[in-house]
This record gives C-alpha cells, sequence and structure tokens, in this order.
C-alpha cells in the first residue's frame, strides 16, 4: 500500500469520524449528561487527531487536541454544557471538518476563524494545559472504563475431573513493551484455555515524581483453571519468552480451593473497589506504562471491545466503476433476457412446455439482481442533511434569527451522483429557508410563534420516486409582493391573471429575487431558477406550497435511480431516438391551418395563440438535409436559451424506461445528444438532449468542425 | 501495447491479418478483444463519414470507424464477409469495419520491419511496421493513431 493510498483511507475515516462527530453533536443538544454520547465525540475527535498526527498535519493536530481537551473536561464533568458551549462546539466541528478537506486538497485553511475559535475554545480550558497534556491525555479515557472484557464472571462449571490450577507469575520487562506486546492479550489467550483470574501486583510502582513511563513495573499474578497441558501455557508466551520473567507452576490444591477463591471474588460487593477493580484498572495502565506505541490513535482501541456495538456497520469499500459495469452487464442481462423471452414466444412452442415457468423465474431473478446492483450505489441522504444542518446554523447566525433543524428519514437512500448533485441547490433552499421564510424572533413572538423558528427537512420514497421537502413554519410566500415584483420586472405582464400556484412558479423565473434588501446571505444573483435547473438536470422538479402565516413548503421530487429514464420513443428521419418525457410539455399532432411561415426557411405554430418556432429533429441532427414535409407529430418543449420551442419529430412510437448509457466513456460529446440506451431489441437508441438540440441549426452541419472539436477519444 | 523495440528477439509475435480497402493490415492479438459478424449500427449525427455509429457490445456503447475510410482508402463496399474487429487501446474499445479476415500470423520479432521512408508523415503514424508473406506485405495497423481523431483521418 503507498502511503497516499493510506492517507486516502485516513480522509475516507475523517468523513466517516465527522460524520459520527455531527451526529454525536447533534445528540449532545439532546441529553448532554449521556456520556455514551460525549465519549464517542471524543473517540471521533480524538481518532481524527491520532490520524492526522501520523501525516504530520501540524494544523489539523493542533485544533482536534485542542478540542478533544474541552470535550474531555466535559467528560470528566469538570465542564457543564451549556448551549453556548454547545455552539462552540458546533462551529468547533464544522472548523475540523475545514482542516480536514483543506489538508486533503492541500489547500491553506482559513487561519481567521480557526484562531478565533481555538481562543473561544481555550478560554475554557484555563491555564493548567502544558507540554504534558499530550503525553498523559489518555489517562483519563483509560480509567474511565471501568469492567473489561475479561470474563472473570464466568466460572466454568467444573465438570473435568482433569481440570489442573496453574498459578503464574508474569513479569514483562520494558523491552516487551518496547516490541509491541500486549498483556491484555496474551491474558485473553489464556481466558480462551479455561478460567483466569488476574491479579495485579502494584509493589514495585514507584511515587509518581519518581514514574518513569518507559518503565514497566506492573507485575501479574494469573491463575488458570484449565484441563490442558503446561505446555500450551508455555506456548501463549512462547514469543515474550525472553521479554519478561515467567514462573507456571502447578498447584497442588484442588480445583474446589480455586473455586471457592473465585466465588470470594465474585460475590464480593466491594470488587469494583478493592482488588478487583484495582486488578482490572490496572490492566490498562500497561497502556501508559508502555512507552507510546507508534500507531497513534492506540489509545482509543483500549476501549475497543466494549464499544463495538455502537460503532458503525461494516461496509465494504468498492470502487465506483467496479459498481457501474456491474450494473452496466446487468442491464445487458435483462434486455438478453427480454429477448430471449419474444424468441421462445415467437417458437409457439406448445403450452405444455415447462418453459414458460423457467422464464418466468429467470425473469424475476433477472430484476431481483438488477434492484440488488442498483441499491449498491444508493446511499442514505443522512450526511447530506448533516451538511444542512452547518448551513442552518451559519444562516441563523447571519441573519441574528433562532432556528432549529429537524430532519427526518435521513436514511432514506438516493443515488451516489443525486445525493453529490443535490447538496448545492439544498444548500441554496436552506438558507433561502432560514433568510426569506422564517420571520425574526421578535415578530415570531408577537405573532405568537416559538421565537426559534424550525425548517423541516424530510425524505422519503414514495411510489418510485424520492421525495425532499424543505419546510419553514415562517410567514409563508408573499404572493402580492412576488406579483407586485414580477411585474415590475416585466416577467409577467400586468393585465395577466394568475392562480396562487402560477404566482408561486413566478419564483423559478430567472433574475428573480424577492428579498427588498439584497442581504449578506441570499441574494447573490443566485435564484430559484438555478435550483429548478440543477434538480431538473437530474431528472427531477420542484414544485412549492404555501400557506400564509404558517410557512412554506418546497418539494423536490427526483428518480430513484440515474440509470434510467422515463422517455418516449420516437422516430427521427429514419431511426430510432428517445427523447426524456421530463422535458415534454405537452404533444401536438398539428393542424396545417395553425402552421404558418417565416422568411424562407423560418416556420412557426400557433398555439393557443402564441406563436412557437419549429425545430425539425432530422434537420438539426444532420439527419436529412432536406424540408421534412408537414406530417409528423410536434413535441412542445420550454428550453433553456429560447424559451418553447416545438421538435418535430417522425412518429411516437411508446413511452418506457430506458437505461441510460454514456457515449463520452467510449467515443465523446455529441451535441445535441445526452447518451444512449439499449432497446429490448438490443439496438442502440440516442437519448436527445431538447436543450442543446434548438441550439444546433441546420446550416451548422456543413461547417468545418472547427466549433464543435472532434470528440476526444482517450481518457488521458 | 505492440512494442517493436523492447521484446525479446525470438519472441512470436500473433498477429490477426486482414483486408480493408484493398490493403493488407494486421493487428496485434492482443489487442483484439473479439470479431463479430456486421450488424447495422445506429447513426451518430455531426459525426465525420468513417464514423459509421455505435454498436451495442453487452451493454457498452461503442464506437465503431470504417477503417477503410479512415485511412482514406474509400469506404468498405458492402459485402458478406464484412467483419468488427473489436479492439481496445487504452481503456477505450472500439470496433473497426473491415472487410474480412484473413488468418493469424506469427512471427518473430525480427521479420517486423519498420515502415519504410515514405513521404506521408500521416501514413507513417498509422502504420507501426511491415511484415512480408509470400508477396504479399503486411501493415501492423497503429491503434493509437486510429484512436487519435484529432489528426483526421490519415
Amino acid at each position: 500500500m503507498s502511503n497516499s493510498s493510506i492517507r486516502d483511507t485516513f480522509f475516507e475515516e475523517c468523513e466517516e469520524l465527522l460524520e459520527a462527530l455531527v451526529e454525536g453533536l447533534a445528540a449532545m443538544e439532546e441529553n448532554a449528561s449521556d456520556m455514551e454520547v460525549v465519549n464517542a465525540v471524543f473517540r471521533a475527535v480524538h481518532s481524527i487527531k491520532g490520524g492526522a498526527g501520523a501525516f504530520a498535519l501540524d494544523r489539523l493536530v493542533n485544533f482536534a487536541h485542542t478540542f478533544e481537551t474541552v470535550m474531555d473536561k466535559v467528560r470528566s464533568k469538570q465542564l457543564a454544557v451549556n448551549e453556548e458551549l454547545m455552539l462552540l462546539f458546533h462551529r468547533s466541528g464544522d472548523q475540523l471538518a475545514d482542516l480536514v478537506e483543506a489538508a486533503r486538497d492541500g489547500r491553506d485553511p482559513n487561519a481567521e476563524s480557526e484562531a478565533a475559535i481555538l481562543k473561544e475554545l481555550s478560554a475554557y480550558l484555563g491555564d493548567v494545559e502544558s507540554e504534558e497534556e499530550i503525553a498523559f491525555d489518555a489517562a483519563p479515557l483509560a480509567f474511565d472504563a471501568a469492567p473489561l472484557a475479561l470474563d472473570l464472571a464466568e466460572p466454568e462449571p467444573a465438570t473435568e475431573a482433569e481440570l489442573r490450577r496453574f498459578d503464574i507469575r508474569f513479569c514483562p520487562t520494558p523491552a516487551l513493551y518496547a516490541n509491541g506486546h500486549e498483556p491484555l492479550l496474551l491474558f485473553d489467550a489464556l481466558a480462551e484455555l479455561g478460567t483466569l483470574s488476574v491479579t495485579a501486583d502494584l509493589s514495585r510502582l514507584p511515587e509518581f515524581d519518581a514514574f518513569d513511563p518507559e518503565d514497566a513495573v506492573i507485575d501479574w499474578r494469573l491463575t488458570l483453571l484449565t484441563s490442558e497441558d503446561e505446555t500450551v501455557l508455555h506456548e501463549v508466551f512462547e514469543f515474550v519468552d525472553a521479554l519478561c520473567e515467567l514462573e507456571i507452576a502447578v498447584s497442588d490444591d484442588p480445583v474446589a480451593a480455586f473455586d471457592e477463591e473465585l466465588t470470594d471474588n465474585l460475590t464480593s460487593p466491594d470488587l469494583a473497589d478493592q482488588g478487583g477493580g484495582a486488578a482490572l484498572a490496572d490492566l490498562k495502565a500497561p497502556e501508559e506504562a508502555a512507552p507510546p506505541p507508534p500507531a497513534i490513535g492506540k489509545s482509543t482501541a483500549a476501549n475497543a471491545p466494549r464499544d463495538e456495538p455502537r460503532g458503525p456497520r461494516p461496509t465494504l469499500r468498492v470502487d465506483l466503476d467496479r459498481v457501474d459495469r456491474l450494473i452496466n452487464t446487468v442491464g445487458e442481462l435483462i434486455i438478453n433476457q427480454a429477448m430471449i423471452s419474444q424468441r421462445i414466444e415467437e417458437l409457439e412452442l406448445p403450452a405444455v412446455a415447462h418453459l414458460t415457468n423457467e422464464l418466468e423465474a429467470y425473469k424475476l431473478l433477472a430484476r431481483d439482481i438488477q434492484e440488488g446492483v442498483m441499491a449498491i450505489r444508493a446511499q442514505p441522504v443522512k450526511p447530506l442533511f448533516q451538511r444542512m444542518s452547518r448551513i442552518v446554523r451559519e444562516a441563523a447566525e447571519a441573519t441574528g434569527k433562532k432556528v432549529k433543524l429537524v430532519t427526518v428519514g435521513d436514511s432514506t437512500e438516493v443515488d451516489k451522483t443525486v445525493i453529490e448533485r443535490l447538496a448545492d441547490p439544498l444548500t441554496h433552499m436552506v438558507r433561502n429557508a432560514v433568510d426569506h421564510g422564517l420571520e425574526r424572533p421578535d415578530k415570531r413572538g408577537e405573532l405568537g410563534k416559538d421565537p426559534t423558528g424550525a425548517i423541516r427537512l424530510s425524505a422519503s420514497h414514495r411510489s418510485g420516486s424520492v421525495f425532499i421537502e424543505i419546510a419553514d413554519d415562517g410567514a409563508g410566500l408573499n404572493r402580492s409582493r412576488i406579483l407586485e415584483k414580477a411585474i415590475e420586472k416585466g416577467l409577467v405582464s400586468p393585465e395577466a391573471e394568475l392562480s396562487e400556484q402560477e404566482v408561486d412558479n413566478l419564483l423559478f423565473l430567472p433574475g428573480f429575487s424577492t428579498a427588498a434588501e439584497v442581504s449578506n446571505l441570499s441574494g447573490r444573483g443566485v435564484g430559484m431558477d438555478v435550483v429548478k435547473n440543477a434538480v431538473a438536470a437530474l431528472g427531477g422538479r420542484v414544485s412549492i406550497a404555501s400557506t400564509p402565516g404558517a410557512g412554506t413548503t418546497f418539494t423536490i421530487v427526483l428518480p430513484l435511480t440515474l440509470a434510467v429514464m422515463d422517455g418516449f420513443v420516437i422516430s427521427i428521419a429514419d431511426q430510432t431516438m428517445v427523447i426524456p418525457i421530463a422535458s415534454i410539455i405537452e404533444t401536438i399532432r398539428p393542424n396545417p391551418r395553425d402552421l404558418h411561415c417565416i422568411g424562407t426557411d423560418g416556420e412557426v405554430i400557433s398555439v393557443r395563440g402564441a406563436y412557437v418556432p419549429i425545430v425539425d429533429v432530422a434537420r438539426n441532427l444532420g439527419l436529412s438535409g432536406e424540408r421534412a414535409d408537414s406530417s409528423g407529430v410536434l413535441l412542445l418543449v420550454s428550453t433553456e436559451g429560447q424559451g418553447l420551442t416545438a421538435l418535430r419529430v417522425g412518429a411516437i412510437h411508446d413511452q418506457r424506461q430506458v437505461v441510460i448509457k454514456s457515449l463520452e466513456s467510449n467515443y465523446g460529446a455529441i451535441a445535441g445528444v445526452s447518451a444512449a440506451t439499449i432497446l429490448g431489441d438490443g439496438k442502440i437508441a440516442l437519448i436527445l438532449d431538447p436543450d442543446e438540440l434548438v441550439k444546433l441549426t441546420p446550416a451548422a452541419i456543413f461547417l468545418p468542425p472547427a466549433s464543435s472539436p472532434r470528440p476526444e477519444l482517450r481518457h488521458a | 501495447m505492440l512494442d517493436v523495440t523492447e521484446a525479446p528477439t525470438e519472441a512470436q509475435f500473433e498477429f490477426i491479418t486482414f483486408s480493408a480497402g484493398d490493403q493488407s493490415f494486421c493487428l496485434e492479438i492482443t489487442q483484439i478483444r473479439e470479431i463479430r459478424r456486421w450488424t447495422p449500427v445506429t447513426k451518430l449525427p455531426h459525426t465525420p463519414d468513417d464514423v459509421l455509429g455505435v454498436m451495442n457490445l453487452r451493454g457498452a456503447v461503442i464506437p465503431i470507424f470504417d477503417l477503410s475510410a479512415r485511412f482514406g482508402l474509400g469506404e468498405t463496399i458492402d459485402n458478406e464477409r464484412n467483419v468488427v474487429i473489436v479492439a481496445a487501446a487504452g481503456g477505450t474499445t472500439i470496433g473497426l469495419l473491415v472487410e474480412s479476415v484473413s488468418e493469424i500470423l506469427s512471427v518473430a520479432k525480427s521479420a517486423i520491419q519498420e515502415t519504410p521512408d515514405i513521404k506521408s508523415e500521416a501514413a507513417r503514424q498509422a502504420i507501426l511496421g511491415v511484415i512480408s508473406v509470400g508477396e504479399n506485405m503486411v501493415r501492423v495497423v497503429n491503434l493509437d493513431a486510429v484512436l487519435d481523431t484529432e489528426g483526421g483521418a490519415v
């Protein structure tokens, strides 16, 4: 493994840790006294620090260390969590995320905010912090872990008569620790052989002032009840033989004595405070007594046996390319299955043939595989939602409003690409909700609302689509102002009679911004039209619902996967192509009376009083130079550049879901074509991109390809 | 990738020979994924004449080039023996329409001669070397040159 791939792994892990951190902080807000949660946050920060140390990311280490130290004070109950501190923790978490990102991209992080937060954090630390803090910061971690997984509590029933008792004295030398050995592991191995009891001999423990962390001062007395041979015991210590003093003696004492002793220990109510407790606590001590192992982050491992159930579920990191290849192959399997079914039907076999049953089973299996493979690409929206909590915090700070973010359904799974490409529009909408949606706290108070505004972010699966809602409990849309503004900007004519919904949708028009004054936050010239386009690019749509005084809800509806799309199968010249249904407003079978010519070549159709230009798809694609006759079907589309346009195509054959295949991977981009798909008969059909299509002019075909450079084939 | 200079001297190279535009060509066998019968392809708009279109190769969309047209030898004439050679280079898979496939040629490295010093730079780029087989001269196709559409037809 090369260093850079280890580094990559570190940053991948950082992402998970940061996620755990945000999650933990959110949980702390609910219940700051839950030590499990506080520990989880501490561990996340600590692990990032550890890993960062290994890569000499000093700034990251420094910041994480300060953060961790404050966190530790909370853990040890020296510091009570209040709202202010919680806010600082959130900001520290954000800053940590920034620093990780900066370190990953090799950028210079924002020193100003870092310094500010560091200063605030340090304010909580007082002045006791010093150099030794780093060396000793693992100590509280180790000692607060009370019960350790030693099988003391399970005295095995002494059924075997051959059980013998071994008394072991084990005195490690410093060299044992220096070589990376761990007594606990040895004891674990012994515990597997039978019933083990461990006592630490602290008699050699020096005064604290004389304490040498590199020295090994703890000896162990172990009692093992086992049916195994003595040689087996020696095997356990085989690798540390020369690094310790070891005495193994078979005790003549019968088994009963041991049992008694053990039971005694177990029933003793003072176990935790006396012998047992001390032994357990000391069992951890070698961690500190031993020289710090080179692998940083080891101290978190001390807690590992107990923490496992709380950790993330085991996952497998797979190269995305591999998954996509698998999806491709499965797509082909589905097509192949459809073709076989068709062929067999054509054979008109007698009905007795069992083939139909098998074929049906094959079909179901193929679908199962497809669903399973698609699910690999799916990811929960949780990380995306977590990012939004930061946006809300920052927006609330900038506007002086109090906002609470509620997320619902963050385990809803969406295609990975959707998640990636949804981040920007969602950020924008959440900012808008805070900035424009919610009222100021004083105004909310007047209205009898909770001064803290609520923004609800929810995700759910409904009828094969993903619904994402951003709802605020603010004032609702001010429709009369929207209309006023739209008229003022000339976006609608003053005479227009618009329904409420039509007014709401004015927000999506390019160049629309309702904020009376352009605030620092939103209104940077990025309007809702950008959001709409981004969502449309994912094959989805946005809608608004608003109730005056009660709030506004934006709903984003997205397809479950980007690999599949609803399309019309159409014919253009002599080719079969697919056009996305999402882009089509309506289909028109033109009445010759509505068609008009403009100039020599232009053609328009009158649609309810408006004249809409007609674009002949076949000509724009250069498939037929001649002007098509006026037969065929017109598809009314709304395009980015040209507004309403009617696309002339030969005929519409079918409406179906098609699997999207990239053209660019083996060839290159082609103007007017977004991708390709494979039809049921195995043939390839091109998927048209209406926005690009209308930009092409028939004349462009005959120009040298200077304007559209020839596709670059290689990936280089 | 075919490497004429570094291979061990006595190593045998295997080539598949084919004809395109009435000339004999060959490609090293390791570059060839499969050979398929010609089936009509889906045409692509706004592409040069030698790009015939795209074909479905087990779920992947691969472009098909007319090798004869690519080398400026005129379009391949429709023929029952026409085949598509599916070749891969540098992570890209493409199909080459040729008139017909002839045979497998096994030659020692020494049998591959350097491309004679001809005037046309483009042609020198497209041909890695030549092998003489009986009275015929077989041209070793430089797949990279075929892939490199920036240079235009060679």
